[in-house]
């Protein structure tokens, strides 16, 4: 049981303390990623058994879907998985900047994802008039895409999370507010933000491109683009370099953990955009 | 596999600072309520289990002699209908989930990570975390006996649409739905912790061919655990969304299927079967060989045999829905798949016999049990063949044949291996012995007991007695066997009784049990002291063969020098690691608790608060972090050198 402080170099990809040279971190996230198959294929499963069997008066899904929106967010997310492996890559090889670096564009990937899902959903429910109740397909739809979009933001957390802790100074001292409070800006910057740009955009969609529109949305938003504002700056400020840390090296079997978990959410949307939506045009 | 120290130190504090930059506050009670709730010991988690484990199996029995008492004679007035439907929902519901998978987790616990030479399991903290929310969905399934909307009552298989609103409308079924999905949790945690434990801490030596059977038993329960419990949480999901969102899973007006219901319940509900009888083959698998003086008979057979039953446990879930009319087709696999379940099933009967076969046998208390569990499954099994074959089934269906056929798996099979287990493995968990008079003595009568109990179903089955009615007319010829039953289940409580009242005496008082008393092959009967150290192993084992403590006991000069060789190497590395208590796993599962009465109830202020006190909970786990002590014992597990703290 040499300490890798000894020798200075991590295997990344043998941990001598198990059986097996898996680290246990890594087998428990695969256990339970098999787990979550189970979870996602039942879901799936269900709203393919009831697409069969459609009762009259059920929405027609390829009347309902927005193919290249839906696309777009796919790639999003698909992109999302990329900075998430460079991110795995970063902390495996000690460099914490890069590592910051892709997991805030990883949560902002994530964050687009879910406002096109938010963007999505309101788009079904208020103008094809498909709710979670009035229609088999609206159900099955809305919860197996909702079990997803939560599956995603439970991941934009924990990046979040993570993201936040690898400022943790390594000298103690540090109130754990001051964690708190860079969570919390950290969360005020993506929501205020997802917000602020989804406003603009169904302005754009009622009103057409002119100055007006965005005069419009800036009255009307004034509040939460000051906020936005002010927790990026909240962010930036809690995010300023300040000696050392307690984040290196050991810690990427805790990031590597995240990105299996992140990887395995991006795999189950390619399957769902697949069954759910593309099946439709087939 | 390379013979050096092994343990869960990960060197981690050589590095980083000792001192956590957060103020957390760190609990250390060895002793009262406190040490109790913070406890991160495999062992004192599964003494909790097989408490609370063993409470519900009591209330469970209560449920079934109200039952049986309703239906003593013809027309009785004891319980009132929906009185019954409540006795026999809870009884179903308890016993599997209150009662069974507890108590067979309790061994995982206890046992497990002490067969496989380790000093914890994989995740200390997320083990209190199943247990608590074990706890809290106990609490959730059974609050309702105390509110006016009563305890469920919709069968402990909930079929669609039983559970809607429309039929259901009072909180009676919120209790069950959002019970069962913490138990879920609960279940899927623990089962995901042992998954890992037994891959990655197996002491040096201990290859996967040489782990004991209820080590193997208990990593294929894992997996079926992990597996099939998704399927009900969805299940369940829907089923909460139909009655709290009108969404329409199963609202056929609007076209929703309620034989989805059904084919989600049984693909989860098949597994369980397994789930609950697993484990008691496993434990009936180290308490033959070790009173037969051999070793296990055919042991890779029997390992793949478990294996087996545990993948085609997958593929038989329809049997359960023969009459619903699937088509021939469906019916037909699903017959076929079914027969083929029985061949490693008697696969692992005649290796059991093969293990009995010209051993010198020792007729102790567990060993009743186990040779009663070998006959009395092998009937449950019998009848279980019979129900393969769909034309046979459609007459058996829901008629007291069946919960003849069930009873005799699941008291006959899991059951009386279960309480078998609790004597075997008494004196190693609390140093004293149960005398052998009393224990004989409980297993006779629970033994006829239950035979006089559960046999006459059959007949009753068969002249078309239906389960699940309150009562019946006395015109129908049941009476007789409906009063031996009756007299049965009597004796029976009378059995489990007396079984209770001498473990109970035995703990208190019973007689000094010295270490390894029953000169057993495996492990768990290594440990210095009876019970076993907080640290387990004072040295960890290195593993020569698949009986290792049996090859300990045979070549005791080797076996020291290899163990002075380790102890000098663990000493050499800080001693051994002890994870600290942890009071946030609890924090986290009241928040579970909180926010499950949240979703019952509606309530959006509650269910936020209960989430985010799960949250926090969690937070502050991870945030705390793996740290620990060390300890300093001599290789006999004398704690003379002070307990130094990080």
């Amino acid at each position: 049981m040499t300490s890798h402080a000894a020798n200075g170099a991590i295997d990344h990809h043998h941990d001598h303390t198990t059986s097996t040279g898996i680290p246990n971190k890594k087998l428990l996230m695969w256990a339970f990623l098999a787990s979550d198959c189970m979870f996602f294929g039942t879901l799936i499963s269900t709203h393919l058994i009831y697409r069969l069997h459609p009762p009259p008066g059920n929405p027609v899904p390829r009347q309902i879907f927005d193919i290249p929106l839906t696309s777009f967010s796919t790639f999003i997310l698909l992109m999302s998985s990329l900075m998430m492996a460079l991110a795995v890559n970063a902390i495996q090889k000690g460099n914490l900047k890069s590592m910051r670096f892709s997991l805030l564009a990883t949560i902002v990937c994530g964050a687009i994802f879910l406002g096109c899902q938010v963007f999505e959903f309101n788009n079904f429910v208020f103008e094809k008039h498909m709710t979670i109740t009035n229609s088999i397909l609206g159900t099955t739809f809305f919860t197996l895409t909702g079990t997803h979009g939560t599956h995603v933001a439970i991941g934009v957390l924990w990046l979040g999370l993570m993201y936040v802790r690898s400022f943790k100074p390594a000298t103690g001292g540090q109130p754990w507010t001051t964690t708190l409070l860079h969570v919390v800006a950290l969360v005020a910057a993506v929501l205020l933000s997802m917000k602020v740009v989804l406003s603009v955009i169904w302005a754009l969609e009622a009103h057409g491109l002119s100055g007006a529109t965005l005069g419009g949305v800036v009255g009307a938003q004034w509040l939460a683009i000051v906020g936005t504002v002010i927790a990026i700056g909240a962010e930036r400020w809690f995010a300023r370099p300040a000696g050392p840390v307690q984040f290196d090296q050991s810690n990427a079997i805790d990031v590597e953990s995240m990105g299996l978990y992140w990887h395995f959410v991006d795999i189950v949307w390619i399957v769902i955009f697949t069954a759910v939506y593309l099946l439709e045009y087939l | 596999m390379e013979a050096t120290a092994k343990s869960h130190f990960t060197g981690k504090e050589e590095h980083a600072p000792a001192k956590p930059s957060f103020a957390f506050w760190r609990p250390t009670a060895k002793t009262g309520l406190m040490s109790w709730l913070t406890t991160v010991d495999h062992k004192k988690i599964g003494f909790l289990y097989g408490s609370f484990a063993l409470f519900f199996f009591l209330v469970g029995g209560c449920e079934a002699l109200l039952i049986r008492l309703q239906l003593i004679v013809p027309n009785n007035t004891l319980l009132t209908a929906p009185q019954y439907n409540t006795m026999f929902t809870m009884h179903g519901t308890t016993m599997i989930f209150l009662a069974v998978m507890p108590l067979g987790a309790a061994f995982f616990n206890f046992i497990m990570p002490l067969q496989i030479g380790a000093r914890d399991v994989a995740f200390p903290r997320l083990n209190a975390f199943s247990l608590w929310t074990f706890v809290a969905g106990a609490i959730i399934l059974n609050v309702g006996w105390f509110l006016p909307d009563g305890a469920p009552d919709a069968g402990w298989f909930g079929y669609a649409p039983l559970t809607s609103k429309l039929y259901n409308p009072t909180h009676a079924t919120d209790f069950w739905i959002l019970g069962l999905q913490l138990l879920g949790v609960a279940s899927i945690a623990a089962a995901l912790n042992f998954i890992v434990t037994i891959i990655n801490l197996r002491a040096p030596g201990m290859t996967m061919m040489r782990l004991p059977v209820f080590t193997w038993m208990t990593l294929i329960t894992s997996f079926l655990i992990i597996l099939s419990f998704p399927a009900i949480t969805i299940a369940l999901v829907e089923v909460m969304f139909d009655r709290q969102f009108g969404t329409n899973f199963f609202e056929v007006s609007n076209g929703g299927m309620p034989i989805l219901w059904q084919h989600l319940f049984w693909i989860f509900g098949h597994p369980e079967v397994y789930i609950l009888i697993l484990p008691a083959m496993g434990i009936v698998s180290e308490i033959l060989p070790t009173f037969a003086r051999k070793p296990l008979f055919g042991y890779p057979i029997v390992v793949f045999s478990g294996a087996s039953i545990g993948f085609l446990g997958f593929t038989v879930w329809s049997h359960h829905m023969f009459t619903t009319g699937m088509g021939t087709v469906a019916t037909a696999a699903f017959s076929l798949a079914t027969m083929t379940i029985a061949v490693p099933t008697g696969v692992k009967i005649f290796n059991w016999i093969g293990t009995l076969w010209g051993g010198h046998l020792k007729m102790r208390t567990p060993m009743m049990f186990a040779l009663g569990f070998i006959w009395m499954f092998m009937i449950g099994g019998f009848s279980g063949v019979m129900h393969s074959a769909a034309p046979a089934d459609a007459q058996q269906q829901d008629s007291y044949f069946v919960v003849a056929h069930f009873h005799y798996v699941l008291i006959g099979g899991s059951i009386f291996a279960l309480l078998g287990g609790i004597h075997y493995w008494f004196p190693l968990m609390f140093g004293r012995r149960v005398s052998e008079f009393w224990g004989k003595l409980s297993f006779w009568v629970i033994f006829i007991g239950f035979n006089v109990t559960f046999f006459p179903m059959h007949f009753l089955g068969l002249n078309g007695m239906p389960r699940r009615t309150f009562t019946y007319d006395g015109n129908m010829g049941w009476n007789v066997g409906n009063m031996i039953a009756t007299i049965g289940a009597l004796i029976l409580g009378t059995g489990i009784a007396i079984y209770f009242a001498v473990i109970i005496y035995t703990y208190l008082k019973g007689e000094k049990a010295g270490r390894d008393t029953w000169d057993a092959r495996t492990l768990e009967w290594s440990v210095p002291t009876n019970p076993p150290p907080e640290y387990n192993f004072a040295v960890i084992p290195t593993v020569h063969a698949r009986d290792a403590f049996w090859y300990e006991k045979h070549h005791q000069s080797e076996i020291e020098q290899e163990k002075a060789a380790q102890h000098q190497a663990e000493a050499a590395h800080g001693g051994i690691h002890m994870p600290f208590q942890s009071i946030y796993p609890l924090v986290a599962s009241i928040g579970a608790l909180i926010g499950a009465f949240g979703a019952i109830y509606h309530n959006l202020i509650v269910a936020l608060i209960g989430g985010s006190l799960l949250f926090i909970g969690i937070y502050l786990w991870s945030l705390e972090g793996a740290e620990g002590y060390h300890l300093h014992p001599d290789e006999d597990g004398h704690d003379d050198a002070p307990a130094p703290k990080h």
